[in-house]
């Protein structure tokens, strides 16, 4: 089920990187339709992958644990996770490899629920073979994969509202009475908008302005 | 009103107009064109005497024509600032001084005919467009007869007339005799839910709008005959339903059916037919009044501020939201929000609430006074780079800049990139990387997938917004579909590169397809209309080269559309079927012969 690989090779000139495989079984989501254990063992087999694992819920607290404790005790630099959607939980393993002392985008998903399991559910063998086929193209993903870093910004705390009509004006009150500054801009020579031309307005039938 | 005039944190600049913005999200700096008012705003007291002596009378915009004001005049009572203005058109002069009756009048000397108009840089960190709406012109629907009978009036030119305010103090009467009139009729969706005229949309507030002016009219006038002429009535609001039932207790007749024609009896009466889709019959109505309920359509100079701050429309002229329940007032583009009728028609309420959604969501971007920036931008490889300019014409977000004439790199703003990946996908020398969707991490995606049995799989792009959540909303929804699709994900179609495509068929894919939103769901923007350009681009080429240009398709599958796209690659399978070996080994002999590059940069 657990293996090292001694077998990886650089790519791209650079350092061997050192990827660790994670095929989620989702409890039966994923397992009743895909051989989990086997997309594990032949993960195992591609370039840069330093192990290679099935685990039962990759994002429980601890499905994360084993992943963190393996980074940890193996140096793993990369991820890929084999289990849902990445617009799922791909915060939650970002979240996971912060933790862990790793850049958040050296993580790579392979969506084996909703674009595997889910939707070939009566052809196990042609689902395992799309899982190999997904976690194959995240491992090499994950190969190219570079640390980014978000950056910070000046920022000037001060807005424009276009338009005096009732909603400029009530975006420009809210802002000015929280302490912001605002410029508020109106082609015509007053505020006030289409409300200043009405008397009395629905559903209350009182004066507007 | 008057709290923004006195507020010390608002500058107010009437009489503007944005002519132009640059910069980002946290860095706008915003140019305006404020006109001249002739009249000093902070010394004018508005005590009036200027406009007493003026010999220039004027239709009143205020209030439609219904009243008269001067040439140099308040707005109208309220008005924020209170200050006068002068109409320099409309002025018989100063220069030499023909008049200047109103200089000579002001004793606090404001009147001043040397100011012009000013340009002013304003610099903000976010941006409100509150733009708001402008009423339908019903000139266009001339079966009603608006300007050519007298007393045919808009909604808002009865608002006027019935505001104690207004020209006639409130009195009920009709503009061109000052009767009051026994019998006024309503028609409602003037200019909403036409396909042939005016817009397709409901404008949102004139059925409310109409069954307020019936109550101002019953409560005032309890003798006067009611008619509403309609579709439906929409009441769907908190205590609307309890106004229109108020309204039809106090006599009013709500009777279901447009008019088709209206006539000008001798009295300056109408006489409006119309069929009664009740009873199915044509029935004639004679009214002393008629309003027509005008729609709200979007204000015309919303065009030139959604090119000024890379905006989207929707086909209605409206702004369109980031998301329509998830982020209601958010800008495609950061630091950008919506308030009010400027995004759709809207009542007062709606309209505050967006004001104050707007705000809020301003300052959850302000308050921390820094901005980060999502690191999934794009970067421009300097050395490659031979400034010409293709990147900037195709971001979405105006973030590349390059002198085309100087031959200076270009450079990425990555506050303002959203990273889509347009610009690396159509730079022709590679001299963009767009990080974390990198040609090589792509590329990569290809091969690993194309490695073993290539012939028998189906290789697809798929946009993070909109195709890959559809594909993951068939699986939410069980929906099977051949197990031979493979997905690629990149955040937005426009990041799919010629070369994708072509490593796809060059490593044995029988089919390809790339697909994304839909025209005007795109999540940056319009990115997805270079996709289209790009993979007509790339099947004109298939087909010069031999290659079946339907092996490569495009498809644009919405986030809600699992059924269709678990369709769709059933359509795919059957394609790919079509696809015998010996066209794949041919096509992989010529994409492999190498003369082709030079035919692939043409």
């Amino acid at each position: 089920m657990e293996a090292i690989n001694t077998l990886s090779t650089p790519v791209d000139g650079k350092k061997t990187p050192k990827i660790g495989v994670y095929v989620c079984h989702c409890g039966l989501n994923i397992a009743q339709t895909v051989d989990c254990a086997k997309v594990a063992r032949n993960a195992l087999e591609l370039s840069g992958v330093l192990m290679a694992k099935d685990i039962g819920y990759a994002c429980s607290e601890p499905g994360q644990n084993e992943i963190r404790q393996d980074i940890a005790e193996n140096g793993l630099d990369r991820v890929v996770i084999a289990s849902c959607s990445p617009r799922l939980h791909e915060p939650t393993f970002r979240k996971m490899m912060e933790a862990a002392g790793l850049n958040p985008f050296m993580l790579e998903m392979a969506n084996l629920r909703e674009q595997c399991s889910w939707v070939h559910m009566h052809e196990p063998d042609a689902a395992t073979d799309k899982a190999f086929d997904l976690v194959k193209m995240a491992v090499s993903r994950a190969q190219r994969l570079a640390p980014l870093f978000p950056e910070t910004m000046p920022l000037t705390k001060r807005t424009l509202v276009i338009g005096g009509g009732v909603a400029g004006i009530q975006a420009a009150l809210d802002l000015a009475d929280s302490g912001y500054e605002v410029v508020l801009v109106e082609k015509s020579p007053s505020i006030g908008g289409i409300m200043a031309r009405l008397d009395k307005t629905f559903p209350t039938m009182d004066c507007s302005i | 009103m008057t709290d923004v005039g006195r507020h010390p944190k608002i500058k107010l600049h009437t009489l503007s107009e944005v002519v132009d913005v640059k910069g980002y999200v946290g860095n706008f700096k915003v140019k305006l064109l404020k006109k001249a008012r002739y009249v000093a705003e902070n010394d004018c007291t508005g005590c009036g005497e200027c406009a007493k002596v003026c010999p220039v009378v004027r239709p009143d915009e205020f209030n439609l024509g219904l009243s008269s004001r001067r040439a140099i005049y308040s707005p109208f009572p309220q008005a924020v600032p209170a200050a006068y203005m002068v109409n320099i058109h409309e002025c018989l002069g100063h220069n030499p001084s023909v008049c200047s009756k109103c200089v000579d009048a002001c004793e606090k000397k404001c009147i001043n005919f040397h100011m012009s108009d000013e340009e002013i840089i304003e610099e903000v960190g976010t941006i409100i467009v509150a733009t708001g709406s402008t009423p339908f012109d019903p000139r266009e629907m001339d079966e009603y007869g608006y300007t050519r009978f007298e007393n045919v009036l808009t909604s808002i030119e009865f608002e006027r007339l019935v505001n104690a305010g207004g020209p006639s103090q409130g009195a009920l009467i009709r503009p061109g005799d000052r009767i009051t009139p026994k019998s006024v009729g309503f028609i409602q969706c003037v200019g909403s839910r036409s396909s042939n005229k005016g817009g397709e949309y409901c404008s949102n507030v004139c059925c409310m709008n109409t069954i307020k002016s019936t109550l101002v009219i019953k409560e005032h006038f309890p003798d006067v005959d009611v008619k509403v002429f309609y579709i439906d009535i929409r009441a769907f609001g908190k205590g609307f339903e309890e106004l229109y039932r108020r309204s039809r207790r106090l006599g009013v007749q709500y009777i279901r059916g447009l008019p088709g024609n209206v006539e000008e009896l001798g009295n300056k009466s109408l006489k409006v037919a119309v069929e009664d889709s009740a009873s199915h019959q044509v029935k004639f109505h004679e009214l002393d009044m008629l309003v027509l309920a005008v729609g709200i359509k979007p204000t015309r100079s919303n065009h030139k501020l959604q090119e000024m701050l890379g905006l989207q429309l929707t086909p209605d002229g409206f702004f369109l939201e980031a998301h329509p329940k998830l982020q209601p007032v958010d800008a495609a583009t950061r630091g950008i929000y919506f308030a009010g009728c400027a995004e759709g028609p809207k009542d007062i309420k709606e309209s505050v609430t967006q004001g104050s959604a707007a705000s809020g969501r301003a300052i959850r971007l302000m308050h921390k006074g820094e901005i980060t920036t999502e690191p999934i931008t794009s970067e421009i490889v300097e050395e490659r780079c031979k400034s010409c300019g293709k990147c900037a014409e195709v971001c979405p977000y105006n973030a590349i800049t390059v002198d085309v004439k100087r031959k200076t790199p270009a450079v990425v703003n990555s506050a303002a990139c959203a990273g889509c990946g347009t610009c690396a996908a159509e730079c022709p020398f590679d001299a963009i990387v767009m990080n974390h969707f990198t040609d090589g991490q792509i590329i990569g995606q290809v091969d690993a997938m194309l490695e073993n049995a290539p012939e028998s799989k189906i290789l697809v792009f798929a946009c993070n917004w909109c195709s890959y959540a559809g594909a993951d909303y068939a699986g939410v929804s069980r929906l099977q579909y051949p197990a031979n699709v493979r997905l690629i994900r990149t955040m937005c179609s426009g990041r799919v590169d010629e070369k994708f495509i072509w490593e796809g068929f060059e490593k044995g894919a029988p089919v390809v397809l790339v697909s994304g939103c839909h025209f005007g769901d795109c999540h940056y923007i319009d990115a997805n209309r270079w996709t289209e350009k790009r993979v007509l681009k790339v099947q004109k080429k298939m087909e010069k080269l031999g290659i079946r240009p339907e092996r490569l398709q495009l498809k644009w599958i919405s986030a809600a559309e699992g059924a269709i796209f678990a369709d769709f690659m059933q359509k795919m399978e059957e394609l790919r079927q079509t696809v015998s070996a010996g066209e794949i080994r041919d096509t992989v002999r010529i994409l492999k012969n190498p003369r082709r590059e030079k035919g692939d940069k043409d």
